[in-house]
């Protein structure tokens, strides 16, 4: 039967022309087709693994990023902590020394004071003493101006005097 | 398909009282078969076709066309193959017949599909832009047969062979789908004609053993096996390599060749039914154009199917002889 046994005309031309479809294919058709499938599918599995990397680092941050902020917002209330700690510090040394320097001042006055007064209560004595002296020179000049009085003054200073002796 | 049903419809309208009976075997052979004009139809009881060189060889070259092989001296056998008037002994016969016509269309038809798709690729830089409309779609077809030989060669020297392999997957593609249709230029039987399918798989043949490893030619004359099996193992290795290129002509070329003879017998069913009245007639073109369109859809899937294990194939014998020692 013709169905099966093969035509040699038409072998001939298939011969021909496969093989020439073939060469002029495998020459400027498949390999640049496929070459640059090839290369763009590699570009998209390469992009993918890097977008992948990209990710897993981006969730690396962020942890790192909560990690830092958390640290930050511990270091800040330290800070205000200490910070309010040096403030009442600061104020209370400051009424300390206030207080100590107030206490210093209001001591020396004083002292001055006493020294005041002690110099002025001096002068007054002076002043008395001067004053009853100069009384008793007119008394005594007064009352000593006859010689029966002048006699009786001495009588009543030699009494008090024996007096004196005979005390001590 | 059905397309093919209308026209025949028509013209056996046409001729409606011929009492003769259909001869389907004819009708069927000669669709499937090989002629030296393209017949494409009837009109006014005129063929129309279109008319081919025939190229014959026998003390020089003879060129004519059919209508005129008489006047070289030739006629057709009883087989319809131009044979010596004189002797009836067949020349060398390199006629341009309506298969090598339907080859050189088909094959024009791929060279410049594929190669306007390697254009694009040429003019624009694949990693920034993708292909639409034809390109994509053969970017998606090309990247079939190159997978196959990825996972079945393997990595280290796929690439020699993709070129081969895309070229076959492709061909028998687009003749398969061709064969399918059912007017010009398609309707020709190319891959389902056994001289086709030989030529591609002798072409895997020595593909394989032209380039096979040392390890492969190991396997088959000096394989590791008891003594006894010594002398046995290369008869049936060396009966095997020559077995995988006759099944891979017979595979391919019976199952398109049985597609297209059903398809034909569903038609002629109709043509047949004729004579049995209206009603019958009626009822049994209705059975047969569904089961036509049934075929049909059949065989648009049995193309694929047959490229794709025709190129899954000879990549897996490729693979196989590109073995190395573990």
């Amino acid at each position: 039967m013709s169905l099966v046994t093969p035509e040699f005309g038409l072998l001939f031309w298939m011969v021909l022309i496969f093989g020439i479809v073939f060469f002029l294919l495998a020459k400027f058709g498949f390999p640049i087709i496929t070459g640059s499938v090839d290369e763009r599918s590699a570009k998209i599995e390469q992009s993918l693994k890097d977008a992948e990397e990209i990710e897993a680092r981006m969730a690396e941050w962020k942890v790192e990023q909560a990690k830092l902020l958390e640290q930050t917002r511990k270091e800040q209330s330290l800070i205000l902590k200490e910070a309010t700690e040096a403030k009442a510090r600061i104020v209370s040394e400051a009424k300390a020394e206030a207080r100590q320097e107030a206490d210093k001042l209001l001591a020396q006055a004083q002292v001055q004071i006493q020294a005041e007064k002690e110099s002025a209560l001096r002068d007054v004595r002076r002043e008395v003493a001067l004053l009853s002296v100069q009384v008793a020179e007119k008394v005594l000049r007064q009352e000593l101006s006859d010689t029966g009085n002048q006699r009786a003054f001495i009588d009543q200073l030699v009494d008090e005097a024996a007096q004196a002796e005979l005390h001590s | 398909m059905i397309l093919t049903a209308l026209i025949l419809f028509l013209l056996l309208g046409a001729a409606p009282a011929s009492p003769d009976a259909v001869d389907v075997p004819t009708i069927i052979f000669d669709h499937i078969g090989d002629e030296y004009e393209w017949h494409i139809t009837e009109w006014k009881g005129k063929a129309i076709a279109i008319p081919l060189p025939c190229i014959v060889i026998e003390d020089g070259v003879h060129v004519f066309t059919l209508h005129h092989a008489a006047e070289h001296g030739y006629t057709l056998n009883e087989k319809g193959k131009l044979v010596n008037a004189d002797t009836g002994k067949r020349p060398l016969d390199l006629s341009i017949t309506k298969n090598v016509l339907a080859l050189i269309i088909s094959s024009l038809l791929l060279l410049v599909i594929v190669l306007w798709t390697a254009r694009w690729y040429r003019r624009h830089d694949a990693l920034k832009e993708a292909p639409t409309g034809l390109t994509s779609a053969m970017e998606a077809l090309v990247m079939i047969p190159h997978n196959i030989a990825r996972e079945n060669i393997g990595e280290e020297d796929y690439r020699r062979y993709s070129p081969y392999l895309c070229t076959v997957f492709l061909w028998i593609l687009l003749n398969n789908f061709l064969g399918i249709l059912p007017f010009f230029p398609g309707g020709a039987n190319l891959t389902g004609n056994i001289a086709i399918t030989m030529v591609l798989a002798l072409c895997t043949f020595f593909t394989v053993n032209l380039t096979g490893t040392k390890h492969y030619y190991k396997e088959i004359f000096l394989p590791d096996v008891p003594g006894f099996l010594k002398p046995i193992m290369p008869v049936i290795e060396v009966f095997s390599a020559f077995m995988k290129p006759v099944s891979l002509t017979i595979r391919l070329f019976a199952n398109m060749l049985a597609g297209h003879i059903m398809i034909l017998s569903m038609v002629c069913i109709i043509f047949i039914m004729a004579k049995y009245g209206p009603a019958l007639s009626g009822g049994m073109t209705v059975v047969s154009v569904l089961f036509g369109v049934f075929l049909d859809a059949l065989e648009c899937l049995v193309a694929f199917i047959q490229a794709y294990v025709f190129t899954m194939l000879s990549s897996i014998y490729i693979g196989l002889a590109r073995q190395h020692e573990e």
